[in-house]
């Protein structure tokens, strides 16, 4: 048996004894205890370092807004998380955690000299201390100020763990499952409302768990809890999600719950995902978040050992732990009497309970009198002490008239607190609804909702278990009645002895201008109240500004305790009421989320979806190096035994020019364009005039954005008088289609048109070369090949080895090409037919790479390549496309803007650098005069820069100012190794009359 | 010379069955259109949104106000196409084939609208989607067209290179999930 575990009582299994460790130390616990809980059951009370000063820390509370007891819980070498909260972490068999934050040990830690030097580290420091030298806060303190930030150790290694997500419907969300949110669930269910109830915590019940004494229907709270969690997860219309933080709220009654699944096991069954990410999408939401506990502001609030009234009765009664053998309570709130009640019931000494209001609650003092625990009125606390643990406080005296006394100074090992309970309003406020200042209760509490939500029990604010369930029965009832679930709930008869939880937020009083020791008002940010004060002289005056001068409620626990005494604080110093210093935004999550659960299943292969052509697999098995082109795998080039990449490319070239070549076109966009309006529709879209376009004929299209600028090209095909095959660039296929759709839908919807994509239908096979057609003719059948049958740029239906065919003559290479559109089925039996077939004639398989090449030699663009979005047709020479005659096309009026016809634009043309075998870079830019220095006078820059083995020669593309007019001119890119001399010429170096493609 | 692709050698499981070839055909036209092609097809013209229609392997699944996914047996393609063509002829409208564009598989067994849920957003429950309900969507990153045929089973339409990575996401998330 553990020192300060109590000889009964609390929900740990003290039949299940747990071994741990702690900094290399092992420990025993129970099962059902927290790390926490485990610890304290030990004795110990010292978890950690604080953020800037490096104070010795203690819990503070015994839940998810413990912002001193953060720690690295490691399972093995890959999977290591810091900053958990060791209230929240559950233990198990071989469990190892570490403190943060100290070095070389949690007793006994350098970085404490930063609390001795603590003068020089004043709110703000960063922006007055290390002015000077200028230089030396980029080189010397920025460095050192960021190395000593941040809390923990973020792991290096990927993550070995697994994520789920799941979206999940609901008519009533209830987060949160103490009294209230068990109540409002119940009372939806009841009624045929699709409920799920989720709680932060390992088990469900809240404040309940630490109340074993309340009576619920004649029965302990322990039972009434087990049957009624007991007949919750018995209907099937109740999900119940333990250990399931409801982290954000988003738009539309989203919102978004962690369910951790494996943390709290000793052996997680492989495959068991770690977390799990829940967006819910609830019709109604009860929020019954509860309410969390303020701590005091004085001097020397943060040693070990000093902690929330209702942790230690937590601790106590859920755990059976005592966190001291003699304790001092400090009431600002009634409900401190009620632990202190509790505490010296479970057979712990209560020194005296100090009362720092002038009027506490009658019943409270009554209670604890007629219990012969000590009270001291008007008390406040001038100083503890105690290194690594509290040993002794000093209480000062209040008199009536304000003036402060010294009183007594009282031994004890633990110091417990309570200023009042703030309710959890975190949701609630990121849901975008008002808060509103409850002058009675000193605290905020739910306004006006923007969202279809309602707070419930101690999160609006409502005192005592009673009310509590009530009110949440009511919240259940009116949510399920708003999704058309009537009914009513069952009263219940409550038995418990409650005292108030209102209290008053700030700081108690102190003799004199300021106290000597540090009063804590952030303990994870190390905000104290003097910082508070510090920011105020200095002139912030609103809250928003003096959060992020001094940086309270920054932290990751998001100022859950220590918010509203700030706000306090500042009301006091500037004699302004609460409301009028304002609130800070409550921001999402409320307690921090993995990444990995947000990543969830998009990581590795599956980050984004790998599309294969139907051919692939041929390609891979000819040794293909792929690269990625939107999401698609696109073999660039087929090296052949110890070939590089430019000796492939070159390869691959020659064979289009003197033989034949074979590409996978497949990935392609290509839509139908169907209807008797499909020849408006095309004229609308496409700058080409389309009326005239036999069926049967092929036409080059330029799709324009409506600023005139290009958005897309390809070859678009009349199949039929109402039918289009339109195709787009490999990346714009998908943006294309949305744009159409777009204007069919918004703009035109009285065309009889219909656009359906067809991209993967069809495999597309390109034979490329002189040789091209010897090598298709014997497999086609039902097309006359002939180019007086078939010229460049038409489009016949036939049958290729038996598969329908869809042939286009066509060319992106500047030679004799067809390009096969067969079903995406049959796309590798006809590849591998064309290609034995092709072998008498050299046919060589051809990449990306080389498909770039052949069409640079041409001069053909490449949309986002060679253009960038400022590029009209006429700037890349393809003015000759736009259909003048028509009345409108997208992006016609843009065109007539005077700034697309003036001087100065940039105009695609050819670069041949003198010396012949010089490569370009692409982006490299261009200058008209050698020699000069920056700034220099840019007037273009290169696009597209390749080896040319038709040329023997480099060449490249490049948008130059008025470059048109500077063919025949020498110009020059710079480079770092000095300027590289370049003519100018038209972008069509290679066959320039077209005649091999006409062949 | 009909090969399988890539994603349809999917192997059936407990919850997974690769379903058949079919032929396909995207038909766009007003509600007139659309019951002239439902007679050719043999289904119940119906125009009640998001809804499929059905007879034996024959379904019409209603995917827009005026287009609908046309499922028959894969040797009727050519006859089919042809008959609607000249049905429709007097009706504007858009007959496209689509057979080749997308495979389907059947994802079905007591977890099924839970594997789907993990990474399609909609509302999977019986009241909320029931049987014959169909729609457009998304799995992941990928649009899926699902159709519930049964309480139990959802059909799911998936562009070809697509499939891959669908069925790999739902492999992950069967794992998830017990028995």
């Amino acid at each position: 048996m553990n020192a300060w575990r109590a000889e009964r009582g609390g929900r740990v299994d003290r039949s299940r004894p747990v071994e741990f460790s702690f900094d290399g130390r092992r420990y025993r616990g129970l099962a059902g205890d927290t790390l926490a809980s485990a610890l304290l059951a030990n004795g110990v009370h010292l978890l950690g370092r604080s953020f800037k000063y490096h104070r010795p820390r203690g819990l503070l509370s015994a839940g998810s807004e413990e912002p001193n007891a953060l720690v690295t819980v490691a399972r093995d070498a890959a999977r290591s998380t810091p900053n958990l909260r060791a209230t929240q972490v559950e233990i198990y068999d071989g469990l190892c955690a570490h403190s943060q934050n100290r070095w070389p040990s949690l007793a006994c830690d350098f970085g404490s000299v930063s609390d001795w030097l603590a003068p020089l580290f004043p709110a703000g420091f960063y922006y007055k201390t290390f002015m000077w030298p200028r230089f030396a806060w980029h080189r010397w303190y920025e460095p050192r100020i960021r190395a000593a930030a941040g809390l923990g150790r973020a792991p290096v290694g990927a993550d070995p763990d697994s994520y789920a997500q799941r979206y999940a419907h609901c008519d009533v969300l209830v987060v949160g499952a103490g009294a209230a949110g068990l109540a409002a669930a119940a009372a939806a269910a009841r009624n045929g409302a699709r409920v799920i109830l989720c709680d932060e915590q390992q088990e469900m019940g809240g404040s309940l768990l630490d109340d074993p004494a309340a009576r619920i229907d004649g029965g302990d709270s322990a039972a009434w809890l087990a049957a009624t969690i007991g007949q919750l997860s018995a209907q099937a219309n109740v999900t119940l999600l333990s250990r399931t933080t409801a982290f954000g709220y988003f738009p539309h009654n989203m919102l978004g719950l962690c369910e951790r699944l494996s943390d709290h096991l000793a052996a997680p069954p492989p495959g068991t995902p770690r977390e799990r990410l829940w967006q819910v999408r609830a019709r109604e939401v009860v929020l019954a978040s509860g309410a969390i506990e303020r701590p005091l502001v004085f001097p020397g609030n943060d040693r070990p050992g000093v902690m929330l009234a209702s942790a230690a009765r937590a601790y106590l009664n859920r755990y059976g732990v005592r966190v001291g053998s003699s304790v001092v309570v400090l009431a600002g709130c009634d409900a401190a009497y009620g632990a202190a009640l509790d505490l010296w019931a479970g057979g712990v000494a209560v020194g005296a309970i100090a009362e720092v209001r002038a009027e506490p609650g009658a019943a409270a003092l009554a209670a604890a009198r007629s219990a012969g625990i000590r009270v001291i009125e008007g008390a406040t606390v001038l100083a503890t002490a105690g290194r690594l643990r509290i040993r002794s406080v000093t209480l000062g005296t209040v008199a009536r008239d304000g003036s402060i006394g010294r009183g007594e100074t009282l031994a004890c090992d633990a110091l417990l607190m309570s200023g009042g309970f703030t309710p959890s309003v975190h949701l609630h406020s990121q849901s975008r609804g008002k808060l509103l200042w409850d002058e009675a209760e000193r605290t905020f509490v739910p306004g006006a909702a923007a969202e279809r939500e309602r707070s419930a029990g101690a999160a609006r604010g409502v005192d005592g278990l009673a009310a509590a369930f009530e009110d949440g029965a009511q919240a259940g009832l009116a949510s399920a009645a708003a999704c058309g679930f009537k009914g009513s709930a069952p009263q219940l008869r409550i038995t418990a002895t409650e005292f108030s939880s209102r209290g008053a937020p700030g700081a108690l009083p102190q003799p004199g201008e300021a106290a000597p020791a540090k009063a804590f008002v952030d303990w994870q940010n190390d905000v104290t109240s003097r910082d508070l004060e510090l920011a105020m002289r200095e002139g912030f005056e609103s809250i928003e500004h003096i959060k992020r001068y001094t940086t309270t409620g920054m932290a990751t626990d998001q100022g859950k305790t220590s918010g509203l005494n700030a706000l306090g604080i500042v009301a006091d110093r500037s004699e302004r009421a609460v409301p009028a210093v304002g609130l800070t935004t409550f921001r999402m999550p409320y307690t921090p989320v993995s990444f990995g659960v947000l990543a969830g299943y998009d990581r590795g292969d599956q980050f984004d979806p790998v599309r294969r052509t139907p051919m692939h697999d041929w390609a891979r098995r000819q040794g293909a190096v792929f690269e990625d082109v939107g999401m698609w795998k696109r073999a660039r080039y087929f090296p052949q035994g110890a070939e590089d990449m430019d000796a492939a490319v070159a390869r691959e070239c020659r064979s289009v020019r003197n033989s034949c070549g074979l590409f996978d076109a497949s990935t392609l966009g290509k839509i139908e364009v169907v209807g008797a309006g499909a020849t408006e529709f095309m004229n609308r879209m496409y700058v080409n005039n389309w009326t005239r376009l036999a069926p049967g004929r092929a036409r080059y299209g330029v799709l324009l954005r409506d600023d005139g600028f290009i958005y897309d090209d390809g070859v678009v095909a009349r199949l039929a008088e109402d039918r289009y095959h339109v195709t787009t660039t490999t990346g714009g296929a998908a943006r294309v289609l949305q744009l159409m759709e777009d204007y069919r839908q918004s703009e035109w919807p009285e065309l009889k048109v219909w656009l359906t994509s067809t991209t993967e239908q069809w495999a597309v096979i390109a034979v490329q070369g002189p040789r091209a057609r010897a090598v298709i003719a014997p497999l086609v059948a039902g097309v006359d090949l002939s180019a007086g049958a078939l010229p460049h740029m038409s489009v016949a239906h036939g049958s290729i080895c038996g598969a329908p065919l869809l042939l286009f003559r066509v060319s992106f290479s500047g030679e004799l090409g067809f390009e096969i559109n067969v079903p995406a089925d049959c796309g590798t039996a006809v590849w591998e037919a064309i290609y034995a077939s092709g072998q008498a004639h050299g046919i060589t398989p051809y990449g990306t790479e080389a498909m770039h090449v052949l069409r640079a030699e041409k001069g053909f663009i490449i949309v986002g390549q060679d253009t960038d979005g400022t590029v009209t047709p006429d700037d890349v020479g393809l003015a000759w496309a736009i259909g003048k005659a028509k009345p409108d096309f997208l992006g016609k009026r843009s065109l007539a803007r005077p700034a697309m016809r003036a001087p100065g634009r940039k105009q695609l043309v050819g670069l041949l650098p003198l010396e012949p075998l010089r490569l370009l870079e692409e982006g490299a830019q261009v200058v008209a005069s050698a020699g000069q220095s920056p700034p220099m006078q840019i007037i273009g820059h290169v696009t597209s820069a390749y080896a040319s083995p038709s040329l023997g020669r480099s060449i490249a593309l490049a948008m130059i100012r008025d470059g048109r007019a500077r063919i025949g001119q020498t110009l020059f890119v710079p480079m770092p190794k000095g300027d590289i001399a370049v003519a100018v010429t038209s972008p069509l170096f290679y066959d320039p009359q077209g005649a091999r493609l006409n062949g | 010379m009909i090969r399988k692709g890539r994603a349809s050698m999917a192997e059936a499981t407990a919850w997974l069955r690769p379903l058949p070839g079919t032929t396909r055909l995207s038909c766009c036209g007003d509600e007139a259109a659309q019951s002239t092609a439902a007679a050719i097809l043999g289904v119940v013209p119906s125009a009640t949104p998001c809804r499929a229609v059905s007879v034996g392997d024959r379904a019409s699944l209603w995917l827009g106000p005026d287009e609908r996914l046309l499922l028959a047996p894969i040797d009727e393609r050519p006859r089919l196409i042809a008959g609607l063509e000249a049905a429709l002829a007097g009706h504007a409208h858009a007959l496209v084939d689509i057979s080749q564009r997308q495979l389907a598989f059947a994802v079905h067994g007591p977890h099924a609208a839970l594997l789907l849920n993990a990474q399609c957003p909609l509302d999977l429950a019986l009241q909320a989607f029931p049987v014959d309900m169909c729609t457009r969507s998304v799995y992941g990153k990928a649009e899926v067209v699902l159709w519930r045929t049964a309480e139990d089973r959802f059909h799911v339409e998936v562009w070809r290179s697509f499939a891959d990575y669908v069925l790999t996401l739902l492999r992950t998330v069967a794992r998830e999930l017990p028995g």
